[in-house]
């Protein structure tokens, strides 16, 4: 049922030209000079100050009020917001575009700190399905146990679980770094096209199933390769980076990176509709 | 001569659906795939002076979501993806290109962290039509 409101919105892209424009086989043009003022922050977003601390108890809320209060505090400047009483609430922290220190004293549900670009969030408890899906940019910290599809379709950023992930880690996944410190479930990778997953410990079976692009590493046992995800060489570039990235990651410090086995896309299934018959029996 | 064609099509059994790309390529006028590294790791040595404050900034450790982002091509002009526009940006003529990749690659997390927080950004458009009041 339209009412409206919605009728409004409409209105004001239609009247900014974005319905009647021809964007097809067009390159659109937009200039900016690129020494122009140094600016850290999206344009419109808010200046905080991580020093400007603030707790916020969402015991009573909903999702969506807890998720406007944090906006909110973001628009008065808050750098540092604690989340106190998650109790395990679904979409807690979602579309934070903004840097942010996010602390949550307890665990969330599913769909947590999602569709987020910039914050460091920290998580003191365990999280529930596609934690920090479509993540863009910044570092979520899980002290412990993360539930499926941990870090789907990420694009950017940092993602690390303490403990043990489940089934799908970062399913889809075209940028960023998953960092897993116990074991991870099957299919970890699957079709991922980019980015890096690094698991300290085991993983399960259909390991990189389909997988487009990207590294993943592993530190412990291989339940099974998936389709198209072989071993690599494992390069001195990698074990710097490792270690780099463990570093930040708060885990594993200690961890000896020559043990971790690299696995990559074998490419075969690249222009798979393209194939031949026999070419594609040979690749799945 | 002849010892050199044999070669050439030894190399193309070997490489699994290299001919149909090529095939698909010409139909299409574009080259599939990259023509560069997508999975290089960044060399923090070239980092340059900006990314340092950006990083610092923003609380992060490293370069965070710039470890994927790499100096490409778009019609054969140097340019690097903005994942936010959906389109490559074109780098300035007057900027002047190393030969090193992660000298390029730098320069490309640079320029593209710029246009992002550019008040000429296309999504600043996005947001006035769009945006929830």
């Amino acid at each position: 049922m339209a009412n409206l409101k919605n009728l409004s919105k409409k209105s004001k892209s239609q009247s900014m030209g974005m319905h009647t424009e021809v964007l097809k086989g067009r390159t659109q043009q937009r200039f900016f000079d690129s020494e122009e003022s140094e600016n850290f922050y999206y344009f419109g977003n808010y200046d905080v100050d991580f020093n400007k601390r603030i707790e916020l108890d969402v015991k009573n809320m909903e999702a969506p009020q807890a998720n406007k209060k944090i906006d909110e505090l973001m628009s008065q400047g808050y750098g540092t917001i604690v989340i106190k009483n998650p109790q395990g609430k679904h979409s807690l922290g979602v579309g934070i575009l903004n840097k942010l220190n996010l602390i949550f004293e307890g665990s969330l549900g599913y769909f947590g700190v999602g569709s987020c670009d910039g914050p460091n969030v920290r998580i003191t408890g365990r999280v529930g399905w596609s934690c920090a899906q479509n993540l863009m940019a910044g570092k979520v910290v899980v002290e412990k146990n993360a539930g499926s599809s941990f870090g789907a379709a990420i694009r950017g950023g940092d993602l690390i679980c303490k403990g043990s992930v489940g089934a799908r880690t970062g399913i889809d996944m075209k940028g960023g770094t998953i960092i897993v410190g116990g074991d991870a479930g099957a299919f970890t990778g699957f079709m991922m096209q980019r980015g890096r997953i690094i698991v300290l410990g085991d993983v399960g079976i259909n390991l990189g199933d389909s997988m487009y692009d990207g590294t993943i590493f592993i530190g412990g046992k291989i339940g099974s390769f998936g389709s198209d995800a072989i071993e690599a060489e494992l390069t001195s570039i990698d074990k710097e980076w490792l270690k780099r990235k463990l570093k930040v990651a708060e885990i594993g410090e200690n961890f000896d990176v020559n043990k971790i086995k690299k696995i990559v896309a074998g490419k075969k299934l690249w222009n798979y509709d393209n194939l031949e018959p026999t070419e594609k029996k040979g690749a799945i | 001569m002849a010892k050199k064609k044999t070669k050439k099509i030894k190399e193309k059994k070997v490489k699994l659906g290299k001919s149909k790309e090529t095939a698909r390529e010409k139909m299409i006028g574009q080259h599939i795939g990259y023509r560069y590294d997508v999975n290089l790791l960044p060399d923090y040595k070239k980092i340059t002076p900006f990314l340092k404050k950006y990083v610092e900034y923003m609380g992060w450790d490293d370069l965070n979501w710039l470890e994927d982002v790499h100096m490409g091509y778009e019609e054969n002009r140097p340019a690097v993806f903005c994942r936010n526009a959906n389109g490559w940006v074109t780098i300035p003529k007057k900027i002047k290109l190393p030969e090193n990749q992660q000298d390029r690659d730098m320069i490309a997390r640079e320029l593209l962290v710029k246009f992002q927080m550019s008040p000429r950004h296309p999504l600043v458009d996005l947001k006035k039509a769009y945006k929830k009041s």
